[in-house]
């Protein structure tokens, strides 16, 4: 296990250094002067100019600003941001957990139902239930998610007028930050009606986002579930007179976990993506927006760290996937 | 020997099917499938004939029907059949001549992937030593990134703008086909027809293109109508998001951007571009289900 583990760390050392040459490459690649870019205006006073270059170190021989910039990754400096003077690293640990904490309820609603649906479906073939989930699991897979949002409040928010239409609490309720996440924060306030609040605000989003994967986890449980129940060894379960809940959800699901499992490790990536356009729909004050925001307001430290630090993310929670997936299965673990 | 024996003359046909036909069968069986090919088939006229299919110019503006309802709604007009937008340009017509931008985006990207993608898998598979593990090293980086921030962050640094979505998004599906093709060619490398070819003294651009190459197609083109679905997807994206094609361009991303500002007037400005990406899309991929199910059998039941 452990030479498995060291065989995967191996690998994501390049990975690594591959992402800080992309991220390194993004603010040098843009056509035209970088301090014009930055600034946003042209024929900038020389001086000014020279020294710009020089503070960003843009004057230096390529390979010297390559090791730089490692240099200050290394030291954990990631930067500061050019509209608002603070560090890129507090910016995103202050933000992170709102994505997070849409992510994970997104996660939540989509493995519920998916996995629930997609057992039915597979115990079901054929019928029209199962039908019915996999045409509703295809559309889903086929979504343009920011219409998905923009629908989803115009039926909600502005017709019914059940759900607000963005942000994460209302302004009437003053919730300080202790975990970062509104669901928790709001219970430990004091404000009443504030943990409500904060409920209905995270799920037309967390709906929105879980959407996607809700329809990939679906078709995969199912698939899966279909593999699983043809083996040999739930025959003999159901032969031995085990309860049929029992064979299905012990010894079926069980087993049939393990793809789905690595699906939502996948869908990690997915989600990230799908935060930059569900939070941009629903004002979400997450990492999805900020890139958003600073990509339109060329904060260009910003823009190249906040990817960083995702792709860092995605890189380590698919690291953590591959070894659960070594864990659970041998087979992996052995396979060179 | 001059006594010609009668050779039964065997219609082959009824023998084996012909490949095509033996396809179009196992395709035509899929009935999402085939209603997915009548919908883009649909799609395409509208886009090739855009001028002609289209009632109006995309951006003419007719000051005098801002934001009209679709013509079966109370207030709707006969001419402006799905009603018309903010500035009072006909929403059909926009949609129609959206679609050719569309169609254009996923299909310049696909080939913009597809071709250098299957030159990388192919290098990657023949030369598994050194060349091979880094090309995958690089696909590995690029996968790094969830694809649509990879597509962002590409567009950050280009500027925003039709052609440079096109780029972001070949580039973004690149490393799919790179890993699809590399799979595929170490599957067949050791097989024995191609050490045969080898051995009758076929050049390494032989083996690579004309051995080899032919054999790794159908996963190709599967994944191909899969990343068009995706491609305009992601297209859609991109302009809602500000960052791909710019308006007045009629691009159905860009169109619900601009749509946003009237959701609580005007549901039809907000809802048809939507649906009618998702339609496409979904047709694309009742198709890509299809062709799967038709060219890879082994593959029937993966995601």
């Amino acid at each position: 296990m452990l030479s498995f583990i060291a065989r995967r760390l191996g690998l994501l050392i390049p990975t690594f250094f591959g992402v800080t040459l992309l991220t390194f490459a993004l603010i040098r690649l843009i056509p035209g002067d970088p301090v014009e870019v930055m600034m946003g205006e042209r024929r900038v006073d020389p001086q000014m100019h020279a020294e710009a270059m020089e503070r960003l170190g843009l004057n230096k021989p390529l390979y010297a600003q390559y090791l730089d910039y490692i240099g200050d990754l290394a030291q954990g400096d990631l930067g500061e941001s050019l509209r608002t003077r603070t560090s890129v690293w507090s910016e995103f640990l202050t933000l992170f957990p709102a994505t997070l904490e849409l992510s994970l309820a997104a996660l939540l609603f989509a493995g519920t139902l998916g996995l629930t649906a997609g057992v039915i479906a597979a115990l079901k073939r054929g019928s029209l239930f199962d039908h019915g989930v996999m045409g509703i699991a295809l559309t889903g897979y086929s979504m343009p998610i920011f219409w998905w949002g923009l629908l989803l409040i115009m039926f909600f928010s502005v017709n019914l007028g059940w759900t607000p239409v963005s942000g994460r609490i209302d302004l009437l309720y003053d919730i300080p930050p202790v975990t970062g996440f509104m669901l928790i924060d709001s219970l430990l306030s004091d404000e009443e009606g504030a943990f409500v609040d904060a409920l209905q605000h995270l799920i037309l989003p967390a709906v929105v986002l879980g959407t996607i994967p809700l329809a990939v986890i679906a078709r995969m449980t199912r698939s899966a579930m279909l593999e699983v129940l043809r083996e040999d060894y739930v025959r003999t379960a159901r032969a031995k007179g085990l309860s049929p809940a029992r064979v299905v959800f012990v010894h079926g699901l069980r087993n049939a976990l393990i793809p789905v499992l690595t699906v939502f490790g996948l869908q990690v990536g997915a989600l990230l993506a799908g935060a930059v356009l569900t939070e941009t729909i629903f004002s979400w004050p997450g990492i999805g927006k900020w890139l958003i925001e600073s990509i339109g307001a060329r904060d260009y430290p910003v823009v190249q760290n906040g990817i960083l630090l995702i792709a860092c993310l995605v890189i380590l929670v698919n690291f953590v996937v591959d070894i659960l997936y070594g864990l659970a299965n041998p087979r992996i673990r052995h396979q060179r | 020997m001059n006594a010609s024996t009668e050779v039964p003359v065997i219609d082959q046909s009824l023998l084996y099917p012909s490949p095509l036909k033996e396809f179009w069968q196992a395709f035509a069986h899929n009935k999402g499938a085939v209603a997915g090919l009548l919908f883009m088939l649909l799609v395409v006229f509208c886009a090739l004939f855009a001028p002609w299919v289209a009632p109006y110019n995309p951006s003419e503006q007719f000051r005098d029907f801002l934001l009209t309802p679709p013509a079966w709604l109370e207030g709707g007009q006969a001419q402006f059949l799905l009603g018309t937008d903010e500035l009072g340009r006909d929403l059909l017509s926009r949609l129609i001549h959206g679609a050719r931008l569309s169609l254009m985006i996923g299909l310049a990207s696909v080939l913009m992937s597809l071709i250098p993608g299957i030159l990388l898998g192919l290098t990657a598979g023949f030369f598994p030593r050194l060349l091979g593990p880094s090309i995958m090293r690089l696909m590995d980086v690029m996968l790094a990134l969830p694809s649509l921030l990879l597509a962002v962050a590409i567009v950050a640094i280009l500027g925003p703008g039709l052609i440079n979505t096109v780029i972001a998004i070949a580039i973004v599906s690149l490393p799919a086909y790179v890993r699809l093709t590399r799979a595929a060619v170490m599957g067949e490398l050791h097989r024995d027809y191609v050490t045969a070819s080898r051995l009758a003294g076929a050049g390494l651009l032989r083996l690579m293109f004309v051995t080899v190459l032919p054999n790794c197609m159908a996963p190709l083109i599967v994944q191909a109508t899969l990343s068009f679905s995706s491609a305009i997807l992601d297209a859609a994206a991109l302009g809602f998001l500000g960052l791909g094609v710019q308006p007045p361009t009629p691009e159905w991303g860009t169109m619900l951007a601009s749509a946003r500002d009237y959701i609580e007037r005007a549901w039809w400005v907000v809802s048809l571009p939507g649906l009618t990406i998702l339609l496409s899309v979904l047709a694309i991929n009742l198709m890509g289900d299809g062709l799967r199910d038709a060219l890879d059998p082994k593959l029937k039941n993966a995601v």
